[in-house]
């Protein structure tokens, strides 16, 4: 059994403020960290390692300092973890990041599974597992909740749905993308990240993958960033003063006067 | 991007511009980091003209064939679960129409299932002039590969120009494969669209950085120009059933390599009530709250609105209230005409899943919360304080109907 965790390093959203005098964003001292749901891919894996044994191999794609992500990776226990960085890479939307994944993976030789998270936090796409797919031309099965490795090379699980759930089956390989539903992930013991330093990540470069440099990097992105802003929303917002009961008298008042109390004049 | 070292002064004022913090400054020099995205934030920031933008080569992805012009239609995806057509086509029917209008071109809708040929009609009410019909037993409830082998087949057949799908569940998972397969670009979750009135492109407007930032993108060379469209967004249109249109029929034989996943059962868990998207009132709450109790003074005064009970994520988080009620970037997106928020900060990621709704109530200790920015009325008070009150005068006021 051979695994493919594709993962994303990523600032922390939750960290990201906005400075209120200049509306734009504080990164500064916003940590990066490894995508949340690809964490739980890579607890995965490990687990289907731990059970029936398989080597596991974890790929992202990002600048040099994305090899913190990957060492974490190894301190978890993956057995190998690879570093696609380069500035031809560089500027991918998700159509030549899952291109320049897909060539990695093809380079790599057979395996039986590739997992990744169902979206990355600072992009909130969900589109690199699915496209991934398409290019290996595998299953792909997106938010998965369970998976269960069944003997005849099948594979069934339970996908998540607005409403329930789904019991799939889908024949090896295949993509899966998951949801933190499906496990806990495992800290990095102090072994693993003595190991990891140990060992270190293997880095490829735009020369050691077969990429056609037309398909890759800002080059090979049909989309293109036109302009960012921050979001305005402002109101004039009329703040009601007085006692306690004062403002809300004179809320119920301007409810009334919009027709918002509609459930009370019913 | 690019910076034209005769030209920067090292001043630094791109720095503080850029979300990504791709820009160093190197022996007094601005230099790009690998992590710039070319999003063009940092383009005015520079005083000197020192900055300039990569152009695209227009020599992307050769596989696709470079020609925008004989690629016309506004195509919407026309999902349906169980013969019934799920309600973001018909906000997307509602944004195409404008689309379309302004492109002087026709709307369709792309309708695959089993035994789905009535739900046409309804198609045409919303505005659809075209249905695109593939019936198949295979076809009868969703799965990503026949789907997108269908939906490959009837683009490269009848080449439109915009092809959108909701960003819900299965939008999310056919969209990206379909895009791939057809060789073309794709956004996600886009929360605007429009026409660029100068290029007659898409513009492509969606959250990133967890709403904290907003990109407009574009495909300008590959076509169909694709989007995912978050539900809630957009306005449908009132329906017209006098409206008829032209049904499309296709067949096609599915390979069975696009069966390779079997759909074994399906389980339904108990349906939820809440359903925010559709409520006309909505109270939530906040970290401000303090806990599962302060839950009970809001459901209080909900019941006395009529309103149904929403969270922040901060709420949902430490587990006062559960998931199905978070509105935000990560939860729903929501528009009621009347929205209460309670302890509720503000967080960009709230804003964004409640900013359009008709007219905000904030409730803060804090009088800087940035949710009274885009509130129309504020208390600044402690909401355990505030609720009781509200819901005494709420009930008088009910005794006196």
């Amino acid at each position: 059994m051979r695994i493919i965790v594709c993962i994303k390093q990523v600032p922390d959203t939750t960290e990201v403020r906005i400075d209120p005098r200049t509306g734009t964003l504080i990164r500064t001292g916003v940590p990066s960290i490894i995508n949340p749901e690809d964490r739980h891919a890579l607890e995965a894996a490990l687990t289907i390692k731990d059970q029936c044994g398989a080597e596991v191999i974890a790929l992202s794609m990002g600048p040099p300092q994305a090899e913190d992500a990957l060492l974490e990776a190894l301190a978890m226990g993956v057995d190998r973890a690879i570093l696609l960085t380069d500035r031809a890479f560089a500027g991918a939307d998700t159509a030549a990041t899952s291109y320049t994944l897909a060539q990695a993976i093809k380079q790599l030789g057979p395996y039986d599974l590739v997992l990744t998270g169902r979206q990355a936090i600072d992009g909130d796409t969900a589109q690199v597992g699915p496209q991934l797919a398409e290019l290996l031309d595998i299953p792909q099965v997106t938010y998965v909740q369970k998976i269960e490795l069944l003997s005849d090379g099948t594979c069934r699980l339970q996908r998540a749905l607005e409403r329930g759930y789904e019991i799939v089956e889908t024949r090896l390989p295949a993509l899966f993308t998951v949801i933190k539903e499906l496990n806990t992930p495992r800290y990095p013991s102090i072994r693993g990240i003595m190991r990891a330093l140990r060992q270190g990540v293997t880095v490829w470069t735009a020369n050691d993958v077969p990429v056609d440099p037309n398909l890759i990097g800002l080059k090979g992105s049909p989309t293109q960033v036109q302009r960012t802003f921050v979001p305005e929303h402002k109101r004039n917002c009329v703040m009601l003063k007085g006692s306690l009961d004062e403002v809300t008298t004179a809320l119920v008042e301007e409810l009334k006067e919009r027709r918002l109390l509609k459930a009370l004049a019913t | 991007m690019h910076i034209n070292p005769e030209l920067c002064t090292g001043c630094k004022a791109c720095l503080r511009r850029c979300p990504f913090e791709a820009i160093e400054i190197v022996d007094k020099k601005a230099r790009i980091k690998e992590t710039c995205t070319n999003c063009g934030a940092c383009l005015d920031s520079c005083k000197f003209g020192a900055i300039e933008k990569e152009e695209d080569t227009g020599h992307t992805a050769p596989q696709f064939k470079p020609s925008p012009e004989s690629y016309e239609g506004i195509w919407i995806f026309a999902e349906q679960h169980r013969g019934r057509l799920a309600e973001v086509v018909r906000e997307l029917l509602g944004a195409a129409q404008d689309l379309a209008t302004q492109r002087q071109t026709y709307v369709a809708a792309a309708l695959l299932g089993h035994e789905v040929s009535l739900l046409a009609d309804e198609l045409f009410a919303y505005g659809a002039d075209r249905v695109y019909l593939v019936e198949h037993h295979e076809l009868a409830s969703y799965r990503t590969e026949p789907y997108t082998f269908v939906l490959a087949k009837l683009v490269e057949e009848f080449k439109p120009e915009i092809f959108l799908l909701g960003a819900t569940p299965l939008g999310r998972d056919l969209a990206p494969r379909l895009a791939r397969r057809v060789g073309t670009g794709l956004t996600a979750d886009c929360t605007e669209l429009a026409i660029d009135p100068e290029e007659k492109i898409l513009l492509q407007t969606r959250p990133a950085f967890g709403g904290n930032l907003m990109a407009t993108i574009t495909c300008p060379h590959h076509r169909p120009q694709m989007a995912t469209v978050r539900p809630g967004v957009m306005r449908k249109k009132e329906p017209d059933y006098s409206r008829t249109g032209e049904v499309v029929r296709r067949s096609y034989e599915i390979p069975s390599k696009c069966l390779r996943t079997k759909v074994l059962e399906v389980i339904e868990e108990a349906r939820t009530t809440v359903n925010l998207e559709e409520a006309e009132i909505i109270i939530a709450g906040g970290r401000g709250l303090g806990g599962p109790e302060g839950f009970k003074k809001l459901e209080e005064v909900a019941k006395l609105l009529g309103a149904t009970v929403g969270a922040s994520r901060a709420a949902v988080d430490a587990g006062w209230i559960s998931r199905d009620h978070q509105v935000g970037q990560t939860g729903k997106t929501v528009k009621p005409k009347l929205y209460i928020a309670c302890g509720i900060s503000g967080a960009i990621q709230h804003l964004a899943g409640m900013q359009n709704s008709g007219c905000i109530v904030a409730i803060n200790t804090d009088p800087e919360a940035p949710i009274f920015k885009v509130a129309d009325y504020g208390i600044v008070g402690d909401v355990h304080e505030v609720l009781p009150i509200l819901a005494q005068k709420l009930r008088s006021l009910q005794l006196a109907y």
